[in-house]
């Protein structure tokens, strides 16, 4: 397993580079312009000259590499730089800045880290909570009300989009009961009692707005796999041998259906990452997802390139991890 | 646009036919099979009944509650809702269950793969991987700018659209399910019978289609009903950004979206297009449960 | 609506001038941009919400008042010829700073400031946003500390570019010392705190997301402003900014509230805020393509070199334009904020033309009866063709959903005289973007009509006039840049445009617009439909909000003050 994991992430940098390409040539040839959404009257000769400052002159390879040796030298030296304090080289390196805001991509990122973290990882840790018990549930009782209600539940938190939740989420609890804010306030500390219970009112509507969502698609595969070993044969046997139903289900049901709902787990982690683009909006958590999809609109190539290239490195990872699980799951699976 | 006719009729071998009558039996199943059914008709035939156009805009007659006239009210711009619900369903429902068997297709195909033969592994699921990590966004901005022109040419401008927003969402949502058939594989070809069939010398092919495949269809069935949900509410979003449809085309999931700022001045605007994703996605999902349970040798010997 | 809102404004005023007389004493002022600011130099990003974020802390020497006249604000009165401040030959401007003035902290403002951010703004290599703001300046000098001499390479009939504004603020030289050129990029912390002279100072900017600013202790009037500090979030969208403030009273001033006019009135309703509406020179308008946009032709596509085969009929345009009811896109789309109008330059009032209200009269039957008399003759699928050229239109715009009911109803309008239409609608950043590789860029323009606003800054019309030139024609050996959208080309129009540039007298100046404009409506080369106004809320206890269309929102902020 060791071997595996060591060949499998030295075999992750060719394809991370591979893939970094592929995206940025993708941003390139995707008709988007950083001088589109500036007022109609800044003439087109003032835009051709805020473009090629920004290098947008320069031959596509070029660019590339340029990207490619901010992200992957400059940045990680000037982290060392700045969390030992020492100097290495010159001091004074080209950092990776966006286009839109002209700063450092690497500190808009940890200045909208916080929220995105709060915010969409929670969603998922209580979907999660939420979901294996309702999908556990649902197969041992199949067809019981409660699997009804629980299906009736997923599908409906599935189908219904989430701008649509999350604005019905503000017309219900901010607007006619006034429990909750419903612009999310990314200046707000926490440092007592008072303003802690302001941080969960503030993010209780976007939670669950998207733990609802989520929750829905993992309930429905863990249903169906717990289903799908509910019948088989070991089940019998392990019933026959006399164990405790709960161990049954537990310990031997539950371990054998988790492979897929690790899979869409490890498939959901890195878009904590990623951030919800539409519930981000519709809430104003300005997390990471609204600082991707700004970047998109307004074609800031620099910024969505980095937080394209993060969001990847993170997916092989965690499908790494997935496929290290299964093999723990199931030892049954081998890789070599 | 009636692609979506009833696959799961059976053919007259043996097997098609215990597969059917453990269907049949199966309630929930059947009453998504009618409720579906039901929505199909209404969508083929209830503009022959309902006549008003769809596109017709009264603009005397705005945000006006339901009447006989105008069954679901009209929308902003004087549009009869229930005309736009009945031609919205048409194209919705296509959309939907076309890329949701095109997602299936290549997800349950490269997850297939990757996960029985293990040469495959490696490249496909690092090509999986680049699929997870593509920015959507700009992505269909690329396809759009490269393949519209052309479409629409060889289709005329609403075929050659549907044939790209098919593939589109069909393009990009196949990732997960080919992740989760691989994990299912991966465990299942260790298994006792793969191994015996196996050494008896049965050629591969052979044991994905009669072994493998029977058992990873509960996922797969799962993905398809998550499939629909999410490829009609991906429409919206492309017609959203100005990347499906004409903007005077209705969709349901479109319908929706122009609907929402409307929801406390004329709830019905949302209620019914919601109504009727919910509807179709419950129904198809269903209509899954029923197919996997009649698929499932347990099961049916029960 | 504009005349309400301002004797609304105007009472208030003088009831909070009245009421309150001290600084910092009214709390925080919640302000909610659906857009949010990326940095706070307008120089280096000419969008408004940068724009109008950035004039709470740094001012130009004059700026527009909320019926476009200027005011002064760093100075004591605005130069002209009569008061001997602009030469008699145009060339010179020499402004004069007024005493006292000191930036937030608290060094002395000085003409050498102004020069640097002329400085600024020209490098070449610097991609400064408002670069026409200083067109035509030869020089800058300060004559003393507080005096600033403006030297034009050409005679200067509205010499009131650069510093009169919120496009050209005066930023510290001080500060941007080390910001100039390519090392613009490297000054973030300066783009998003720059000092300033104006009532508040940037306390703490998140880029994209959120600024807070506190009431500026140096601030020249020692009673302003009364609030102490401000928050400046950004983000989501133009409906639930409304809802913030007209709903759950979360916040005070919402910006730019495009939303169906029946949605914002039943917020209204709710009683914690009203909208306000305010008109520039904002028009939504068609563009008409006169060049041939058809791909067959391949590289001369929507180029000179191929006349359209319809739109060129001034008979067919002129249908297309009676065939709309203009009121019906105003109820249906803008409410009070639009304004039917046949002038694609609608203001200031001097400069509107009289002689085109003949569109405003909604007339299909007129419409019929002209194409029927051009020989346009109806065929069996309800379209008109004549020797084999169908009327039928590709009519694109970006995506917005008023934009979109908009193309629906023109439309409908449109088939009722036989004319086909298909819509189509392109993302905004792909259809403003100057994308090379883009076909559906607005200035490639491969579509029969398209759809969208512009306007101008300030009130001189001289370079938007300009527009429609031939030199401004976007074609392949230009890189499809110039703003001449419908590719009208007149020697007329051309003279005219260089008559304007050599006028001073304001009427004269007035006369020639006018004649350009009735040229460009003449021809058909523009449909104008609506003249847009400004809309955002306020809530009702923020008084002194003057809505302004000519400068920033924000302009007198310093004024602002909550009632109890």
């Amino acid at each position: 397993m060791l071997n595996f994991t060591i060949r499998r992430l030295m075999f992750a940098i060719p394809t991370l580079l591979v893939i970094s390409f592929i995206i940025f040539a993708i941003l390139d040839l995707a008709p988007g312009d950083p001088t589109a959404s500036l007022p109609m009257t800044v003439p087109p000769e003032v835009r051709a000259q805020i473009r090629s400052t920004l290098g947008l002159d320069e031959p596509f390879i070029i660019r590339y590499f340029l990207w490619l040796k901010q992200f992957m030298i400059t940045e990680p030296l000037n982290l060392i730089e700045s969390s030992f304090g020492i100097t290495i080289g010159e001091g004074d390196r080209l950092r990776l800045t966006s286009w839109a805001t002209r700063s450092p991509v690497v500190d808009l990122i940890a200045e909208r880290m916080p929220q995105t973290l709060w915010v969409v990882g929670m969603s998922q840790i209580i979907a999660v909570l939420i979901a294996v018990p309702i999908g556990v549930i649902s197969a041992y009782k199949q067809y019981s009300w409660i699997d009804q209600l629980g299906t009736l539940f997923s599908m409906i938190g599935f189908s219904v989009p989430t701008f649509f939740t999350g604005l019905l989420f503000i017309v219900i609890f901010s607007v006619n009961l006034g429990w909750f804010p419903s612009i999310y306030d990314t200046n707000h500390v926490v440092e007592d009692w008072d303003s802690f219970v302001f941080q969960i009112k503030q993010m209780i509507m976007p939670t669950m707005v998207l733990a609802l969502f989520t929750a829905a698609q993992i309930s429905r595969y863990m249903r169906a796999s717990m289903l799908d070993n509910l019948n088989q044969d070991y089940v019998r046997t392990a019933r026959a041998k006399g164990l405790k139903e709960q161990t049954v289900l537990l310990v031997h049901v539950l371990r054998n259906s988790m492979i897929p709902v690790v899979t869409v787990i490890a498939l959901n982690i890195p878009t904590i990452f990623g951030g919800a683009i539409i519930t981000e909006q519709i809430f104003r958590v300005n997390g990471i997802g609204q600082l991707l999809i700004t970047g998109i609109v307004g074609a800031d190539i620099p910024l969505v390139q980095t937080l394209t290239f993060i969001f990847a490195a993170l997916i092989v990872l965690f499908n790494l991890i997935a496929d290290i699980l299964y093999g723990m799951l199931d030892p049954r699976i081998r890789y070599e | 646009m009636s692609d979506t006719s009833l696959q799961e009729m059976p053919k007259a071998s043996s097997l098609s036919r215990d597969v059917w009558n453990q269907f049949r039996v199966h309630r929930g199943a059947m009453a998504g099979l009618v409720i579906f059914t039901l929505i199909v008709l209404a969508v083929i035939f209830g503009p022959m009944i309902h006549t008003v156009d769809p596109g017709f805009m009264n603009i005397r007659l705005r945000n006006a509650p339901p009447s006989w006239a105008n069954p679901m009210g009209t929308d902003n711009l004087g549009r009869d809702i229930f005309a736009q619900v009945l031609q919205g369903g048409r194209v919705s429902l296509a959309v939907g269950i076309t890329a949701m068997l095109l997602a299936l297709f290549l997800g349950a195909l490269i997850g297939v793969l990757a996960g029985y033969y293990k040469r495959l592994d490696g490249p496909l699921m690092r090509f999986t991987d680049l699929f997870l990590a593509l920015p959507l966004l700009p992505l269909l901005l690329v396809i759009i700018m490269l393949f519209r022109d052309t479409l629409r040419q060889a289709f005329g401008p609403e075929t050659g659209i549907f044939f790209l927003i098919v593939f589109i969402i069909g393009i990009t949502s196949w990732m997960q399910t080919a992740r989760i058939v691989r994990g299912d594989v991966l465990a299942l070809k260790e298994r006792e019978f793969v191994l015996a069939a196996r050494s008896i010398g049965t050629p591969s092919r052979r044991i994905i289609l009669r072994h493998i495949l029977p058992n990873v269809i509960s996922p797969i069935m799962v993905s398809a009903t998550l499939g629909v949900a999410n490829a009609i509410i991906t429409e919206s979003a492309l017609s959203f950004l100005g990347l499906g449809f004409p903007p005077d085309f209705p969709t349901w999931g479109r319908l929706l979206f122009d609907g929402k700022d409307f929801l406390t001045l004329t709830p019905e605007r949302v209620f019914w297009p919601g109504l009727a994703i919910s509807l179709t996605v419950l129904s198809v999902n269903y209509i899954g449960d029923g197919l996997r349970d009649a698929l499932d040798p347990h099961i049916r010997g029960r | 609506m504009k005349l309400r809102s301002i004797l609304i404004g105007a009472t208030a005023l003088v009831a909070a001038t009245s009421a309150h007389a001290e600084r910092a004493s009214d709390g925080q002022l919640n302000i909610i941009y659906w857009q949010a600011p990326s940095l706070l130099n307008p120089y280096l990003s000419g969008g408004t919400k940068e724009l109008e974020a950035a004039s709470l802390v740094i001012e130009p020497l004059a700026r527009y008042n909320e019926v476009g006249q200027m005011v002064p604000f760093l100075v004591d009165e605005i130069p002209t010829v009569e008061n001997g401040g602009v030469s008699e030959d145009l060339t010179t401007i020499t402004w004069k700073i007024s005493d006292g003035i000191t930036w937030s902290d608290g060094t002395p403002l000085t003409a050498e400031d102004a020069i640097f951010t002329w400085q600024y703004c020209t490098h070449p290599e610097g991609g400064c946003a408002q670069a026409t703001n200083f067109s035509d300046v030869e020089s800058m000098e300060a004559l003393d500390s507080q005096t600033l001499k403006i030297t034009f390479s050409v005679p200067k009939p509205f010499p009131y570019g650069p510093f009169v504004g919120a496009q050209s603020p005066i930023i510290q030289k001080a500060q941007f010392e080390n910001c100039v050129g390519t090392l613009a990029v490297t000054c973030s912390d300066e783009n998003f705190a720059p000092i300033g002279t104006g009532p508040f100072v940037v306390t703490d900017f998140k880029a994209n997301d959120v600024a807070t600013f506190a009431a500026n202790e140096n601030y020249r009037d020692p009673n302003k402003p009364a609030f102490a500090t401000v928050n400046f979030k950004g983000g989501g969208d133009a409906a639930s900014a409304a809802r913030s403030v007209l709903e759950t009273g979360e916040f005070d001033y919402a910006w730019n509230l495009q939303v169906e006019p029946e949605i914002l009135t039943a917020m209204e309703a709710a009683g914690r805020g009203e909208i306000i509406s305010a008109f520039g020179t904002s028009v939504e308008r068609l563009m008409v393509n006169f060049t041939n946009p058809d791909p067959a032709l391949g590289d001369e596509r929507a180029t000179v070199a191929h006349p359209h085969p319809f739109l060129t009929d001034t008979a067919v345009t002129r249908a297309m334009s009676i065939a709309i009811d203009r009121e019906i896109l105003v109820i249906a789309g803008y409410g009070s904020a639009g304004q039917e109008t046949c002038n694609v330059l609608p203001a200031p009032a001097a400069f509107a033309s009289p002689n085109n209200e003949w569109c405003k009269n909604y007339d299909p039957d007129e419409a019929n009866r002209i194409l029927d008399e051009a020989g346009w003759e109806m065929q069996s699928d309800g379209v008109r063709a004549k020797d084999g050229v169908r009327l039928s239109v590709l009519y694109q715009t970006s995506t917005n959903s008023v934009r979109q009911g908009t193309q629906a109803l023109i439309k409908q309008m449109w088939e009722a005289i036989g004319i086909e239409t298909e819509l189509r609608n392109i993302d905004a950043s792909v259809f403003f973007g100057g994308d090379q590789s883009s076909p559906d860029t607005f200035q490639k323009f491969f579509a029969d009509i398209e759809m969208y606003t512009n306007n101008f800054d300030g009130t001189d019309p001289e370079a938007y006039m300009g527009n429609w030139t031939c030199a401004e024609i976007p074609s392949p050996d230009n890189a499809w840049l110039g703003m001449n959208m419908p590719r009208f080309c007149s020697e007329e129009y051309d003279a005219l445009a260089a008559e304007l540039s050599g006028t001073a007298a304001l009427e004269e100046r007035a006369r020639i617009a006018i004649a350009m404009n009735d040229m460009l409506m003449n021809a058909g080369a523009i449909i104008p439909l609506i003249h847009r106004g400004g809309v955002s809320a306020r809530a009702n206890s923020l008084e002194g909000v003057l809505m302004n269309e000519w400068d920033s929102e924000l302009w007198n902020a310093a004024d602002w003050t909550r009632s109890n």
